[in-house]
C-alpha cells in the first residue's frame, strides 16, 4: 500500500489573494450577483396579490416602511462589515504552514485593534437601539388605527376553510359567508379570530401582518383596506393535510358596491324556478350535502362546512383551490379529494343527470 | 514545534500504556469501547449519516416545489418529509455533531488522558443512535411524524394527529434530550476537572470555552422540552389535559415550553460554530485570536441572553404587545456579543499572516453568510415586520443562513481541519476547494431567493402552490441550488472516503497549530498522550517550551487520570478510570425498550424499568480486578 | 493503521447476532404499523350515492332486513381494515361530532335518549357490518337512517369509532382524549366490554 507523499503546496505571496482563489471568488460573485436580477426580472407577480411589498392599506404600509428602513440600515451595516472583512483579507500579509506565529503583538496588547473593535461595537449598539425604537414606534402606530365606524367580522378558521360572520348592531342584519371576504374601502375592519380545531393563521399580506387563530383563545386584528382590488390571503400556520389549500380571497370595493354585496348576502336563497335546478335542490336537501352545508332559506342549516347561500357569486371554490365555474364545480363535487386530498368532504359518483341538476341548482345561488 | 527526541517516551512504556488503554478485540470489544476517540468518531460519522438522510428529504421537498401544482409528493408524505427534515437536522445532526466534536477534541485539547465519565459518554452515544434509528425505522414504516419539527398542539395532540406518529416524535425528543444532557455533564466535568496542569481557565482554548458554555446551556434548556414532550405524551397516551383548552389547559403552553428550549437550542448549534471559527482563524492567520477576554465574555453573554428570546417565535399569537416588545429588544441586543466576536475575528485577520487552505475558506464564508443571516434576524426581531414574514419562506431563508453559515460552514472547515488528527491523513485540497465553492454557490442559489418568496407571500410548509403568483421562477432556482448543494456534499463524502486510504500522511501537526491536540500523534495513541503535557500559556505549541513540560508518574499499567482544580488547574488527585464495559450499550438497549414500549402503553414505564435497573446495577457493580488495580495505585497523603 | 488491519484479519469472526429472529419478531409489529398509519385520501373505488331517504327523517328498519354484505371483493372493503386504521377511526370521531350523534348518545357514548354505546349491550349487533347497517338503515325508537345522508366510507369510519367507545379496538388504533370538555375516558383506555351474547340478534351475513 505505497502512498505517494507529496509535499504540501507552498505559495508564499507577500500580499493579495492567490490567483485561483481570486478567480473562484469572482466567479461566485458573478453567479450570485445574478440573483437579485432574477428577482427583479421575474414575470409580474400575479398583479401583486398575496404580496407584502404591494400594500393596499395603512397597516401593511407601515410595515413596508419599517421594512425599507431595516433593509437600508442592515444593507449599510452588511456592506460595512463586508468592506472591513474584504479590506482585512486583501491587505493582510500572506503566510504558510511554517510562518512563525505572531505572539508578541497579542502579549503587548493591541490598542489600535482594541479601539476599532470597541468603536464598531459601540456603533452597533447605538444602531440597534435605533432599530428597537423604530420597531416599537411602528408597533404603536399599528395599534392606533382609528376604529370608529369599524366593520366587525368574526372569522372562525376550520380545517381547511374560513368561516366569516359579519356582525351588525342589529342582529337581524348579520350574515355568514365563507372563504371570500368583501370589505369596504377606507373603512376600518375589526376581525375577531377563533379557531375551531387546530391553530391557523390569518394572513392577507397586502393588507396587514398575520395573526394566529388559537383554539381556546380569541384574538383580534384591526386593519383597513384603502385600495380597491382583489387580494389573496393564505393560512400561515401549518394546520394539517390541506394547509396549502386554505386560501382566502379579500375583495376590497367602494362603499356602495360593498353595501350592495352585503345586502345580497343578507337575503336568503331564492327558490329555483327551473325544473332542473329544482331537482338539484331536492338532491341537495335529501342527500349528503345538507348534512354539512347550509343554504339560508332552505332546511339546510348545518355549519360544518362553508355556507353556500351565495356560492355562485364567489370567484373560487374550496378555499381558493378551484376556480368557480360549471365544469369545475361538477368536478369538485364528484371528487373533492382529487383537488384537495385529505379534505373532509366526501365524494360521490353521481349519475350524470343528477350531477348536472345539482350544479344547475348551485349556480342559482348568487 | 514538535518535542525534541531527547524527551521522547521509551517504547516499552508507550506500548504498556497502549495496552492498558486499548479496547478488547472483536465485536464485543467494539461495543464495549469507552475510548472517547472511538465514541467521538462514531458519533461524528452517525451525525453525518443523519445529515445525509435529512438532506435527501430536503432534496425531495425541493423537487416537489420546483413547479407549481407538482404531483411528485402528496400532502401526507410532504408533511412527513418536512417534519423529518427539521427533526433530523435539529435533533439528530446539528446539536449532536457539535457534541461529537467536543467528545473527540475536548480531552485532547485540555491535555487529558480520557474524557470524564467515559461509560456515561458511551451510553449517551448509544441512546442517541438508537433514538435516531427508532425515528427512521418509524418513518420507513409510515409512522414517521408529520406535525412539523416543533409539533404545535392541538395539531399534534390526540385528536388531530391519530396513530402513533407524533408519539414517536415525542419519544425521539426524550432520547436526544437524555443524550444531550448526559453529554453536557460529561463535557462540563472534563473541562472543569481534567485539564492539564497549568491550563488555568484563562488559558483554555476558545473552542473549549464554546463547548463549555454550550453544555451549560443544554443543562438549563433541555428540561423545558422534556416537560413539554412529556406533557404531550401524557395527553396522547393517558388522557391528561395539559394542552386542552376545553378542560383548563392551554395550547400556547406548548409553545412557551418548547421555545424556551427551542431558542437556546439554535445557540447549541451556533456557539460551537463560533468555537470552530476561533480555532480555524487562529491557525490560518498564524496568530492567536484577538481579544481573548472579550471573546469569552461574548460567548457567556450570548448564552445568557439566548434564554430571553423565546417569545420571538410567538409574535403572531395574541400575547400582550408590550411584552412582545421586550423580546424585540432582547432579540436585537443579542447581536452585540456576536458582533464583538466578528469584529475581533476581523482584527485577527487584518493583523495576521493568512494561509488559505480549505478549512480557512469555510471559515471565511461564515462572514458573508452568517452576517447576512444575522441581518435578517434583526428584521425578524421586530414585531411588526415579523408579523408579515413569520411562517413564510423568509424565515426559512433566515434560519438556513444563520445555521448553515454560522454552524455548518465552520463544521465543514472543522472536518477538513481535524480529519488528519482523527485519521492520520489529510483530505484532498483540490477536492476540498471544489466542495467549498459548490457549497457556497449552491447554498446562496437555494436560499437567497427564499427571502423574496417570503416577502411575496409564500408561506411555509406548503406542499404545493398555485401558478400565477410569481413564485414559480424563484422556486425553480432554489431547487437548482439544492441540487448543487447535493453535488457538493457528495464531493465532501467522496473526499472523506477516499482520503482515508489515499490521503497524504499528516504527521502530528500538519497545520502547525497551537493547541494541545496537535502535540500528539495522528491519530492519537489510546491514552491520548504518552505523557500528559503541562501548560504555561494559551498557545502551548507556539510558545517556547518551559519546564516542567510533562506530567510524570502516572501509572502505565492501570487506567489513571490526573484530576486538577477548577480555576487554576493545579494537580489535585489521581483518579482510577474504568475499563471498557458492555453495560453502557446494554443499558442503552434496555432504556430504548422502555422508551419505545411507553409509546404504546404507559405500563411500559413500569415493567421497562426492570431491565434498566439490572443493566445499571451491572454497570456500577465494582469489578474485582478494577478495584484491586485502583487500590494498588492509592498512595497515603504525606 | 497497519496494527488495526492486522488485528481485524487475524481475529476469528464473531457469530452474527440473531438478525433473522429479530426481523421475524418485528415484522408483525411493522405490518401493524403500516396499516394503522395509512392515510387513504383518494375517492374509494365505488362510492355510490345510495337512494335518497324517504320524506321524513326517521326510517327505522328491522335489523334483519337488507343486511350489509361484506365480502373480500366488496369495493368498500377497505372499510374492513378500518378498525386497524387510526386515521379512519379519527375521521369516525369527527363524524360523531359533526352529525350530532352525541345529541342522543351523549358525548362519550354514555347514552342519554339514545342507548349507551360504551357498554356491553348491543341491541342490533356489535360486529362492524352490523353497526354499519344500524347507522345506514336506522333502527326502531328513533335511530335515524343515514343511508344517502352520509357516504358509505363515512359510515364505516363512524361504525369503527362507535365500536371503539366500548373498547373493542386495539389501544394503538383507538383515539385519545378529545380536545373538548368532559367526554369521558379516552377511547384507547376504555376497558373492552365483552358484548353480551343474550342481547345479540341472529347473525347478519
Amino acid at each position: 500500500m505505497a502512498t505517494r507523499i507529496r509535499p504540501l503546496q507552498r505559495r508564499p505571496h507577500a500580499r493579495g489573494p492567490e490567483p485561483r482563489t481570486f478567480a473562484a471568488a469572482a466567479l461566485a460573485a458573478l453567479v450570485l450577483g445574478l440573483l437579485p436580477l432574477a428577482a427583479v426580472a421575474a414575470p409580474p407577480f400575479g398583479a401583486g396579490s398575496q404580496d407584502a411589498l404591494r400594500t393596499g392599506g395603512p397597516q401593511a404600509a407601515l410595515i413596508l416602511d419599517l421594512w425599507r428602513l431595516l433593509l437600508a440600515v442592515c444593507g449599510v451595516v452588511f456592506a460595512a462589515v463586508m468592506a472591513a472583512f474584504g479590506v482585512a483579507l486583501w491587505r493582510a500579509r500572506r503566510g504558510t504552514r511554517d510562518t512563525p506565529p505572531e505572539l508578541q503583538g497579542p502579549l503587548r496588547g493591541e490598542p489600535r485593534s482594541a479601539r476599532l473593535v470597541a468603536a464598531a461595537t459601540g456603533a452597533s449598539a447605538v444602531g440597534l437601539c435605533g432599530l428597537i425604537v423604530a420597531s416599537v414606534l411602528t408597533d404603536r402606530a399599528l395599534a392606533r388605527l382609528p376604529l370608529s365606524n369599524a366593520l366587525h367580522v368574526e372569522l372562525t378558521a376550520h380545517q381547511w376553510w374560513w368561516q366569516a360572520r359579519y356582525d351588525d348592531a342589529d342582529p337581524s342584519r348579520t350574515f355568514e359567508t365563507a372563504n371570500e371576504l368583501h370589505l369596504p374601502a377606507g373603512r376600518p375592519v375589526l376581525l375577531t379570530l377563533h379557531a375551531d380545531d387546530v391553530i391557523h393563521s390569518f394572513w392577507v399580506p397586502n393588507l396587514s401582518g398575520k395573526k394566529d387563530l388559537i383554539p381556546g383563545r380569541t384574538a383580534t386584528l384591526a386593519l383597513r383596506a384603502d385600495v380597491p382590488g382583489r387580494y389573496r390571503g393564505q393560512c400561515a400556520e401549518f394546520c394539517g393535510l390541506q394547509h396549502a389549500g386554505m386560501a382566502l380571497e379579500v375583495v376590497v370595493e367602494p362603499d356602495a358596491a360593498y353595501a350592495a354585496w352585503a345586502e345580497r348576502q343578507r337575503r336568503p336563497a331564492e327558490p329555483p324556478t327551473d325544473p332542473q335546478a329544482q331537482r338539484g335542490q331536492r338532491l341537495f336537501l335529501a342527500g349528503t350535502c345538507a348534512m354539512c352545508h347550509a343554504i339560508q332559506g332552505t332546511d339546510a342549516a348545518a355549519r360544518r362546512a362553508p355556507d353556500l347561500t351565495h356560492l355562485a357569486g364567489r370567484a373560487r371554490l374550496a378555499a381558493g383551490t378551484v376556480p368557480n365555474g360549471r365544469a369545475q364545480l361538477a368536478a369538485w363535487i364528484a371528487d373533492p379529494a382529487a383537488f384537495k386530498p385529505g379534505t373532509n368532504m366526501p365524494g360521490h359518483r353521481y349519475a350524470p343527470e343528477d350531477l348536472d341538476a345539482l350544479v344547475a341548482y348551485l349556480e342559482t345561488l348568487r | 514545534m514538535s518535542e525534541p527526541p531527547a524527551d521522547a517516551v521509551p517504547a516499552a512504556e508507550a506500548a504498556r500504556l497502549h495496552a492498558t488503554w486499548s479496547d478488547p478485540p472483536g465485536l464485543l470489544g467494539r461495543l464495549a469501547s469507552i475510548d472517547h476517540k472511538v465514541i467521538g468518531r462514531r458519533f461524528i460519522a452517525t451525525a453525518f449519516g443523519f445529515f445525509l438522510a435529512g438532506g435527501l428529504l430536503a432534496a425531495l421537498m425541493r423537487l416537489q416545489l420546483a413547479r407549481p401544482q407538482n404531483g411528485l409528493v402528496g400532502p401526507d408524505l410532504y408533511a412527513q418529509l418536512f417534519t423529518m427534515h427539521g427533526t433530523t437536522m435539529m435533533f439528530l445532526f446539528a446539536v449532536p455533531v457539535m457534541q461529537a466534536f467536543a467528545v473527540y477534541l475536548v480531552p485532547l485539547m485540555v491535555g487529558a488522558r480520557s474524557i470524564a465519565f467515559p461509560r456515561m459518554n458511551a451510553f449517551a452515544y448509544w441512546i442517541y443512535l438508537m433514538g435516531g434509528l427508532m425515528l427512521y425505522g418509524a418513518f420507513l414504516l409510515n409512522v414517521g411524524p408529520d406535525a412539523g419539527w416543533f409539533a404545535y398542539v392541538p395539531l399534534a395532540g390526540p385528536e388531530y394527529s391519530p396513530g402513533k406518529r407524533v408519539d414517536f416524535w415525542a419519544q425521539l425528543i426524550t432520547f436526544t434530550e437524555l443524550s444531550g444532557l448526559l453529554e453536557a455533564i460529561v463535557i462540563i466535568t472534563t473541562v472543569f476537572k481534567l485539564r492539564a496542569p497549568g491550563m488555568a481557565l484563562h488559558r483554555v482554548p476558545l473552542f473549549v470555552w464554546a463547548m463549555l458554555v454550550t453544555a451549560f446551556m443544554v443543562l438549563f434548556a433541555m428540561p423545558a422540552v422534556m416537560l413539554a414532550s412529556t406533557g404531550l405524551i401524557l395527553d396522547r397516551l393517558v388522557g391528561t389535559h395539559f394542552y386542552n383548552p376545553g378542560e383548563g389547559g392551554d395550547a400556547l403552553l406548548w409553545q412557551h415550553l418548547f421555545w424556551f428550549f427551542g431558542h437556546p437550542e439554535v445557540y447549541f448549534i451556533f456557539i460551537p460554530g463560533l468555537g470552530f471559527m476561533s480555532a480555524l482563524l487562529a491557525t490560518f492567520s498564524r496568530r492567536p485570536v484577538f481579544g481573548y477576554s472579550a471573546m469569552v465574555l461574548s460567548l457567556i453573554a450570548t448564552a445568557f441572553l439566548s434564554f430571553g428570546l423565546w417569545v420571538h417565535h410567538m409574535f403572531a399569537t395574541n400575547l400582550p404587545e408590550l411584552g412582545k416588545s421586550f423580546f424585540t429588544a432582547a432579540s436585537m441586543m443579542i447581536a452585540i456579543p456576536s458582533a464583538v466576536q466578528i469584529f475581533c475575528w476581523i482584527a485577527t485577520l487584518a493583523t495576521g499572516r493568512l494561509w488559505f487552505r480549505t478549512p480557512m475558506l469555510f471559515a471565511l464564508a461564515f462572514f458573508f453568510i452568517l452576517v447576512l443571516g444575522g441581518m435578517t434576524g434583526l428584521m425578524l426581531a421586530s414585531v411588526p415586520l415579523d408579523l408579515q414574514v413569520h411562517d413564510t419562506y423568509f424565515v426559512v431563508a433566515h434560519l438556513h443562513y444563520v445555521l448553515i453559515g454560522g454552524a455548518v460552514f465552520p463544521l465543514f472547515g472543522a472536518l477538513y481541519y481535524w480529519y488528519p488528527k482523527m485519521t492520520g491523513r489529510l483530505m484532498s485540497e483540490r477536492l476540498g476547494r471544489w466542495n467549498f465553492w459548490l457549497f457556497f454557490v449552491g447554498f446562496n442559489l437555494t436560499f437567497f431567493p427564499m427571502h423574496q418568496l417570503g416577502l411575496e407571500g409564500m408561506p411555509r410548509r406548503v406542499y404545493t402552490y398555485p401558478a400565477g403568483l410569481g413564485w414559480d421562477g424563484l422556486n425553480l432556482l432554489a431547487t437548482v441550488g439544492a441540487l448543487v448543494i447535493a453535488a457538493s456534499v457528495a464531493l465532501l463524502l467522496f473526499n472523506a472516503w477516499r482520503s482515508a486510504r489515499h490521503g497524504e500522511p499528516a504527521g502530528d501537526n500538519p497545520w502547525q497549530a497551537a493547541t494541545l491536540e496537535w502535540a500528539t500523534a495522528s491519530p492519537p495513541p489510546r491514552a491520548n498522550f504518552d505523557r500528559p503535557p503541562v501548560v504555561h500559556g494559551r498557545e502551548p505549541l507556539w510558545e517556547a517550551p518551559r519546564e516542567p513540560r510533562h506530567v510524570k508518574g502516572l501509572a502505565t499499567d492501570a487506567r489513571e487520570v490526573l484530576v486538577t482544580t477548577v480555576l487554576d488547574a493545579q494537580p489535585d488527585h489521581r483518579a482510577g478510570y474504568p475499563d471498557p464495559s458492555i453495560w453502557p450499550f446494554v443499558s442503552a438497549l434496555a432504556t430504548t425498550v422502555l422508551f419505545v414500549g411507553s409509546i404504546f402503553t404507559p405500563w411500559a414505564a413500569v415493567w421497562g424499568l426492570a431491565p434498566v435497573a439490572i443493566a445499571l446495577t451491572a454497570w456500577f457493580w465494582p469489578k474485582p480486578h478494577e478495584t484491586d488495580a485502583h487500590l494498588r495505585m492509592e498512595r497515603a497523603p504525606r | 493503521m497497519c496494527s488495526r488491519c492486522r488485528e481485524r484479519c487475524h481475529r476469528p469472526r464473531p457469530p452474527r447476532p440473531a438478525l433473522g429472529l429479530a426481523l421475524a419478531l418485528s415484522l408483525p409489529l411493522a405490518l401493524a404499523g403500516c396499516e394503522r398509519e395509512a392515510r387513504r385520501l383518494e375517492l374509494p373505488p365505488s362510492a355510490p350515492l345510495a337512494a335518497p331517504s324517504k320524506a321524513g327523517v326517521l326510517y327505522p328498519g328491522p335489523y334483519a332486513s337488507a343486511p350489509v354484505r361484506v365480502t373480500a371483493a366488496d369495493p368498500v372493503v377497505r372499510g374492513q381494515r378500518v378498525e386497524e386504521n387510526a386515521y379512519a377511526v379519527s375521521q369516525g370521531k369527527r363524524w360523531f361530532r359533526w352529525f350530532n350523534c352525541s345529541g342522543c348518545h351523549a358525548g362519550g357514548g354514555g347514552g342519554d335518549m339514545g342507548p349507551p354505546l360504551s357498554d356491553d349491550r348491543w341491541l342490533y349487533g356489535h360486529e362492524l357490518p352490523q353497526v354499519v347497517a344500524s347507522i345506514l338503515q336506522g333502527r326502531p325508537n328513533g335511530m335515524p337512517a343515514f343511508a344517502g345522508r352520509i357516504s358509505e366510507e363515512q359510515a364505516w369510519q363512524l361504525a369503527a369509532y362507535v365500536r371503539s367507545l366500548s373498547g373493542q379496538l386495539r389501544s394503538d388504533v383507538a383515539g385519545g382524549r378529545s380536545d373538548a370538555m368532559g367526554s369521558g375516558e379516552p377511547e384507547q383506555r376504555r376497558e373492552r366490554e365483552v358484548p353480551r351474547p343474550d342481547a345479540a340478534p341472529p347473525t347478519v351475513r
